[in-house]
């Protein structure tokens, strides 16, 4: 790879909606720009099987969304790398840096920040091991390997209790496990999930452990306020409790919350200048694609006027 | 059939060609969910640099899919995609529900040195 191929004008680091609404709109402007991505294209639109509100589009999967978001920053002339791993970061300097794989460095005078979220996990022994054998994030996807089996649902939010509801399609029974004795969801799902014969709930709990060898047989149920575990024996377990901020690179780079979100200026200038941020990985109340793709414009707009206004005082030097 | 860039298994006959005439074969079985989309990823973007493996995909609805779904080394798998990985026709490992490019490189570099 020459020297010129590595350096950009905007680096945009994440490839979902935000990511790559910038690098259509940094593109178009003609400014040289690259969207590093460490999953596949997409982010957290590729997890939605119907988009039904995005304005103009009747209704889409949120995979074709990805894809023609994708073509579009392309035919514009952003370069785009998935599936890679930034391995480190630069980013105080004017001429920002950025490794990625521990071999290609790339250079640019302006990066966005748009790594957005993941879901949570609940991180108790045997989680990572049971994935994808009786551990499941996904209802729609995995639904049908429970007909008529006992699972359990882990969240409080709409979609613990929507999803606990569809999942009455294929299960004898559902019992919701929750943390907390309310729900944080709308009063339709919650009443929905309670009118429902198949579902039990059992709040103020946790699992703490899931027990398995080829698949999950069994949790422990920890009441978190008397301390009592119950074994439970259990064919499946779906976890929906939230999303987490992919922010771990950017702790001490960036200045982030309470939360792992990163701060952001009104003009989602980051505690670094030149570095902008955008999407569901900064600090905001509402995560939708179309606040994404907001967010994705506005941080681009404002990172071409930082870099015009650096070309300029260059000049002005002179 | 899946909307992907990889090599599609359609029928039975394509299954048994394609492991008995590649040495090293990762085939994914799975819908075009958002568990099985980011491995199909994977796939895709890794296909240029793993030339000595054949990377296909298999739709989990598909009547032939049997051939993936009742392998031994799939028995307990509650998570979409299956993924399998042959070598000379055999089955050398087997994964469940999604899989990071770390994963699914960590198992390519262990079974399959190029």
């Amino acid at each position: 790879m020459n020297m010129d191929s590595m350096n950009y004008d905007v680096i945009v680091i994440g490839g979902g909606a935000a990511g790559l609404t910038a690098g259509i709109y940094l593109s178009r402007a003609k400014v040289k720009t690259l969207i590093l991505n460490e999953g596949t294209i997409g982010g957290q639109m590729i997890l939605t099987h119907e988009i039904a509100n995005y304005p103009g589009v009747e209704s889409i999967s949120g995979y074709e969304l990805a894809n023609i978001m994708k073509k579009q920053a392309k035919s514009f002339g952003c370069d785009i790398r998935s599936n890679i791993r930034i391995t480190s970061l630069q980013l105080d300097d004017e001429v920002k840096t950025i490794e990625v794989n521990s071999k290609d460095v790339y250079t640019a005078q302006s990066v966005i920040i748009a790594t957005g979220g993941k879901s949570r996990t609940i991180g108790a022994p045997g989680e990572d091991l049971l994935k994808g054998k009786g551990i499941s994030y996904c209802a729609t996807c995995d639904g049908d390997f429970f007909q008529d089996k006992e699972i359990i649902v882990v969240g409080g939010g709409n979609s613990a209790l929507e999803e606990a509801v569809s999942l009455t399609k294929y299960a004898s029974k559902v019992t919701l496990v929750h943390q907390f004795d309310n729900f944080q969801a709308f009063e339709h799902a919650i009443n929905e999930a309670k009118s429902n014969p198949k579902i039990d709930f059992v709040l103020e709990s946790t699992i703490t452990h899931f027990y398995g060898d080829e698949k999950l047989n069994m949790v422990d149920i920890k009441n978190l306020k008397t301390g009592a575990i119950e074994k439970r024996k259990i064919d499946g377990v779906f976890i929906f409790i939230g999303y987490v901020p992919n922010t771990e690179k950017f702790k001490g780079v960036v200045e982030l919350n309470n939360y792992g979100e990163i701060v952001v200026d009104t003009n989602y200038e980051t505690s670094i200048k030149g570095v902008f941020g955008a999407g569901d990985s900064i600090q905001k109340r509402y995560r939708q694609v179309t606040t994404a793709v907001a967010d994705g414009t506005i941080a681009a707009l404002n990172s071409i006027e930082y870099i015009n206004k650096l070309k300029t005082e260059t000049v002005d030097s002179f | 059939m899946l909307r992907t860039n990889l090599t599609h298994i359609l029928t039975e006959e394509d299954f048994q060609k394609t492991i008995n005439e590649n040495e090293n074969v990762m085939i994914c079985c799975g819908r075009m969910g958002p568990m099985c989309i980011p491995v199909y990823g994977v796939m895709e973007d890794i296909e240029g640099d793993y030339k000595n493996v054949k990377f296909a995909d298999l739709e989990f609805d598909a009547p032939h899919s049997h051939v993936i779904r009742n392998l031994p080394e799939c028995r307990g798998f509650a998570g979409l995609p299956f993924t399998v990985y042959f070598k000379n026709g055999n089955v050398v490992k087997a994964t469940s529900s999604i899989q990071s490019m770390e994963q699914v490189t960590s198992i390519l570099d262990a079974n399959f040195k190029q």
